[in-house]
């Protein structure tokens, strides 16, 4: 289970999270959603601790974040970056097998090289992709491949940070089965963020909605529609008129 | 009050470059503790030793040979002033091995390894590359700046090694072919002349040198700002910051290493 108490964060003046509490129990997928800007990227990063929040306290299953051990605690998670976050010298093959390739989770070569081929074909990408570049793919493909290297090591906790932007919507359909698949077989915790509400509805249990620096919604994705709450309603049906500014 | 604003600036100015002196001292220190804790990341040793040593070896030569080419030329012009022209072989060794070799190759290697690096690890920065491998459970310390420093700590004395003795045969040439000295009197005046005393300096500047210009780099790099504006400004500044601290670090050796 991870949760948030208070967490705040600010760039300068420029106050993103003024006091976020949220909790995602264990084995669930929440989707986070909210306009560009509003701290979605930057709420993610404080729980894997790359952005150290001004306040709060994080804890993932009781333990408190700044506190554990790093290396134990990272090789838990596994993150799919809002732009891909390719290792661009390396091939696409070692990427996706970054983790098996070194460190506490070190496989022979073949071995790694056969499971990332694996993974590249469950995000929908040819063998042939695996020798590749990254400088040599699409933006959707390099989405796909930051997908193929977050569920490589079979993480217990998964981080998507808008999966399916850049795709088609074939692609998306295919990725939002996917996570769909992490969190049901692998009994993964997930927390996705996304814009789409296509993927909203595929993939979440749980649905919080961050907007001004707090989460201002959050309950299960079937009250969705029924919520009453006025940021939301906004937001699901894409209105410019409502309590969100269009300017921001 | 606008009177005293310039040297409010002035004032501003030195408190910055004593708060980088201080970040940069506690990257370094960061650095030397990575550099002997595992993990080890080995590929990406070899992979540095080769861009920063190998691949620098022809502009290093290039730079080293008309050096002491001009040397030569100088010196023999300069010398005929008061009758000493015969000195060119011995100045110019000593001129190339204690100074010129070092100090040329230092900051061509801050232009051609410090931008290269500070450009690469930046870009790395704005792309989340760096926050990327932290998920990955890997250090960026460890697998980023750790060998490169380590590389150009080992690779850049033997640059100038290399450096030197191209100058020198640089001299030679032009001592020989234009200047009418006799080859074998050339070589063993230049030979008798050096001493061990003079070498070590040399490749000890170097190894100076190399931590210094691959470390600004790594420095600057890992703290770029956001986006392309954040990439070039962090590139110069490693360039600038790491051909300052080289001629710092020279006047510091050369008053160190020569004062007896
Ligand atoms: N490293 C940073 N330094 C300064 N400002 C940042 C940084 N990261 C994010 N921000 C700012 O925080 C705000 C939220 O960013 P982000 O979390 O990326 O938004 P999004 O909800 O679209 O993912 C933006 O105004 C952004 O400019
Ligand atoms: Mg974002």
């Amino acid at each position: 289970m991870i949760t948030l108490t208070d967490v705040h964060k600010a760039f300068g003046s420029n106050k993103v999270l003024r006091g976020v509490n949220l909790t995602i129990p264990t084995g669930e997928s929440m989707v986070v959603i909210g306009g560009s800007g509003t701290g979605k990227s930057v709420l993610l990063k404080c729980i894997l601790g790359l952005i150290k929040p001004d306040s709060g306290v994080i804890t993932v299953d009781g333990q408190d974040v700044t506190k554990v051990d790093r290396d134990a605690f990272l090789a838990r998670f596994g993150m799919l970056f809002q732009g891909g976050a390719l290792f661009d010298s390396l091939p696409v093959w070692q990427n996706v097998a970054f983790r098996l390739l070194r460190g506490s989770l070190k496989r022979p070569k073949d071995e790694a090289r056969a499971i990332a081929i694996e993974k590249l074909r469950r995000v929908g990408l040819k063998p042939d992709v695996a020798d590749l570049y990254p400088a040599e793919l699409s933006g959707g493909m390099q989405k796909r491949v930051g997908l193929a290297r977050a569920i490589a090591a079979e993480p217990e906790i998964i981080f998507f940070d808008e999966p399916t932007t850049g795709l088609d919507p074939i692609m998306s359909g295919v990725i939002n089965e996917l996570i769909r698949e992490i969190v049901v077989e692998m009994g993964a915790t997930a927390m996705t963020i996304t814009h789409d509400m296509s993927s909203v509805r595929a993939i979440a249990d749980k649905v919080a909605m961050l907007h001004d620096g707090v989460i201002q919604w959050t309950g299960p994705v079937a009250d969705m529609d029924a919520s009453g709450d006025p940021y939301l309603d906004q937001f699901i049906h894409g209105r410019a008129e409502g309590p969100i500014e269009a300017v921001r | 009050m606008s009177l005293l604003a310039p040297i409010a600036a002035i004032g501003r100015n030195t408190m910055g470059i004593l708060a980088a002196l201080g970040r940069i001292s506690i990257f370094l220190f960061q650095t030397l503790g990575h550099m002997v804790r595992p993990p080890f990341y080995i590929k990406e040793f070899g992979h540095s030793l080769m861009t920063i040593g190998y691949f620098s070896l022809p502009v290093v030569g290039l730079t080293a040979f008309f050096t002491g080419g001009a040397l030569a030329l100088q010196i023999y012009a300069g010398g005929a002033r008061f009758s000493a022209e015969a000195v060119v072989p011995q100045i110019v060794a000593i001129g190339m091995v204690r100074e010129l070799g070092p100090v040329l190759v230092g900051l061509m290697i801050a232009a051609r390894v410090t931008s290269s690096i500070a450009a690469e690890i930046a870009t790395m920065r704005v792309t989340e590359q760096i926050d990327a491998l932290v998920t990955l459970s890997t250090h960026p310390m460890k697998y980023l700046t750790v060998p490169r420093v380590l590389a150009a700590f080992i690779t850049v004395p033997l640059l100038v090694g290399i450096g030197d003795i191209i100058g020198i045969f640089g001299g030679f040439l032009v001592a020989t072919g234009k200047l009418e000295f006799n080859a074998a009197t050339y070589l063993n005046n230049t030979v008798d002349f050096l001493e061990a005393a003079d070498i070590a300096s040399s490749l000890i500047k170097g190894a100076v040198f190399g931590f210094i210009a691959a470390l600004m780099g790594c420095y600057y790099g890992m703290n770029s700002g956001r986006g392309a504006q954040g990439v070039g400004k962090a590139t110069k500044s490693s360039v600038e910051a790491a051909a300052v601290l080289i001629l710092a670090a020279n006047f510091l050796l050369t008053s160190v290493l020569f004062s007896s």
